[in-house]
């Protein structure tokens, strides 16, 4: 069973931040969706191949050429911040 | 019958007869979405001037498949210099440089397209409420949800806001709504479709496909969207056929499986009713239909639960405030951009998934749910292509009721449940449609789905035109 702390954890991964207000209720319904989920030990998969595409898939290369790609203002036109033809961030290092 | 009424097909037969012209097309279309788009909201963001623009390209394009056909693209599909919002906060104002490949095919086939549609936020929900902008409302009865993901582009068809529209569908979300709003809804095999420029959900599961008022215009829209895209490594080559020529009413000799457990499940009894009437129709001409055995729906639904939040966790670390999309002005040092945009960014239910997805592959819980589910995923398509080994179709209803009512559903559990039907197909990666098969005594639409194997879109398209023609209630429109 899912408690306070593991949707505490999983939101610390996926960089999202939770009030105690939103942490007591995706406790209660994680918790709901995942004893739904559970529902899956009843079948037995001991010798099953688990199967991620369900049509046949390849690697698909392609020859190593220069092609046109996107101009560079294009590019940054929806960046929330930019500067000499670069997205901006906020400084990762202290000073 | 108004000319926002009719079909694709009709429309090029209007126009190659002199009667019609595409600007008096265009005009008809924008007059009905003046008129009714403020009951039934359906649009996102109508894009007029692109619409024009296409409609002055029309003399080159007049030998083409949707010259001079309104068309309505649901909003996670790329739109070079159109805002493409995903319904979400944190796509608000995003335009995307490059059109996505079905929007390039729209294009190339002389479409006139009028607008992006309303759906789930990140097309995570089933009665496009998860909107983060407003609710989109079902034409046959205001009161009551369109279905969703794909609800802005089912009740745009319905209500007689474009001739067709495009939705995806990831565990029912172009079917669902087609059910809801009394439409025709079709989900290609995996692959089928480019997923080139459409918003990633769950990558495994998504596909794109057509919304049309009849089952014609559905293969008129196939023919248009389907085929290889050198930019979409999970995009099949070489399958790609005419499916026009399955628009032929004949079922006899078809085979057509009817699953006792999905049958067995509870729901609503008139939908039910109606499916099962419609299977009589398809008997008296010739369909040979039998019970047969499948593993039960809701463990298709249970591996969907992990499968999609995962791939969805994944997909949408992507929004971090740096390249696109939103970035919190509330933030000091990187991290906290980053968690304070995703807060502000994603809607309640984004941040349910992303948070299941989250756990179900942190360290430790990996083998018991996403392997777990992968495994189940084998099983499930196993169990299609047993019954595909001696059928050509399955059938069964779309949804387990009739269009639920606006804000009726507030368990996230709940809610997942109105795609009991509709998931395992995705699950196995195969074509299904749904069709409308009747109304309930609140004359909202009924939608039964019929499922072929990989590559089956021909025979689902030839079993839905004729069930189509037996039941003669495609001209019915909803009243607004």
């Amino acid at each position: 069973m899912i408690d306070k702390k593991d949707v505490e954890y999983a939101a610390g991964l996926a960089h999202l931040k939770l009030d105690e207000e939103e942490k007591e209720k995706y406790t209660e319904q994680i918790g709901e969706i995942l004893d739904y989920v559970d529902k899956l030990s009843e079948l037995d998969t001991d010798d099953v191949v688990p199967t991620a595409y369900t049509v046949p898939m390849k690697n698909v290369l392609r020859k190593d050429e220069v092609k046109k790609s996107l101009p560079r203002e294009k590019s940054l036109a929806n960046a929330p911040d930019e500067k000499d033809g670069q997205f901006r961030a906020p400084k990762i290092m202290s000073d | 019958m108004n000319i926002y009424d009719l079909t694709i097909h009709e429309l090029k037969e209007k126009i190659s007869a002199g009667e019609l012209t595409p600007g008096e097309i265009k005009k008809a279309f924008a007059d009905r979405i003046n008129d009714v788009e403020d009951k039934v909201k359906s649009y996102i963001t109508v894009t007029y001037e692109l619409a024009e623009a296409q409609l002055k390209d029309y003399e080159n394009k007049k030998e083409k498949m949707l010259a001079g056909i309104p068309i309505a693209v649901k909003d996670n599909m790329s739109t070079d210099g159109i805002k493409t919002s995903c319904a979400s906060k944190m796509l608000e104002n995003y335009k995307p440089p490059y059109n996505a490949t079905v929007v390039e095919k729209l294009n190339e086939a002389g479409a006139v397209i009028l607008g992006k549609t309303n759906m789930d936020e990140f097309a995570m929900g089933s009665s496009t409420e998860n909107s983060a902008f407003f609710v989109t409302h079902n034409p046959w009865n205001l009161n009551h949800a369109p279905g969703g993901s794909s609800g802005g582009s089912a009740a745009a068809v319905a209500a007689g806001e474009c001739a067709a529209a495009l939705g995806s569908d990831t565990g029912g979300s172009i079917r669902q709504p087609a059910s809801y709003c009394g439409v025709v809804g079709l989900k290609p095999t995996y692959g089928m479709v480019s997923r080139y420029g459409l918003v990633a959900f769950a990558s495994s599961l998504d596909q794109i496909g057509p919304i049309t008022k009849d089952v014609e215009d559905s293969a008129i829209l196939m023919n248009v969207i389907a085929g290889h895209d050198p930019q979409d490594s999970t995009s099949i080559a070489g399958k790609k056929e005419d499916y026009t020529k399955y628009l032929k009413e004949d079922v006899s000799g078809m085979k057509i499986g009817i699953p006792e457990e999905y049958f067995n499940l509870e729901f609503d009894e008139e939908v039910k009713a109606s499916v099962l009437a419609a299977v009589e129709k398809l008997k008296e001409v010739g369909a040979e239909v039998e019970t047969v055995h499948m593993t039960d729906a809701s463990y298709a639904l249970a591996a969907y639960y992990v499968i999609a939040p995962a791939e969805a966790s994944s997909n949408l670390a992507r929004y971090d405030g740096v390249r696109y999309g939103l970035r919190s002005e509330h933030a000091s040092d990187v991290n906290e951009m980053f968690t304070n945009t995703r807060h502000e960014g994603f809607g309640e239910e984004v941040k349910r998934r992303i948070m299941i997805g989250t756990y179900a592959l942190s360290s430790g819980y990996y083998d018991a749910y996403y392997l777990k589910a992968q495994k189940v995923r084998t099983l499930i398509k196993d169990d299609f292509d047993r019954i595909f080994n001696d059928f050509d179709l399955i059938l069964t209803p779309t949804a387990p009721s009739t269009a639920i009512e606006l804000e009726s559903k507030s368990d996230p559990l709940e809610m997942y449940h109105t795609d009991i039907f509709t998931v395992p197909v995705n699950i196995a990666g195969v074509p299904a449609m749904s069709v409308p098969c009747g109304f309930d005594s609140s004359e909202m639409p009924i939608g039964l789905q019929l499922i072929g194997p990989h590559f089956g879109e021909g025979k689902i398209i030839q079993a839905a035109y004729t069930l189509e023609k037996l039941l003669n209630i495609n001209e019915k429109r909803a009243e607004l």
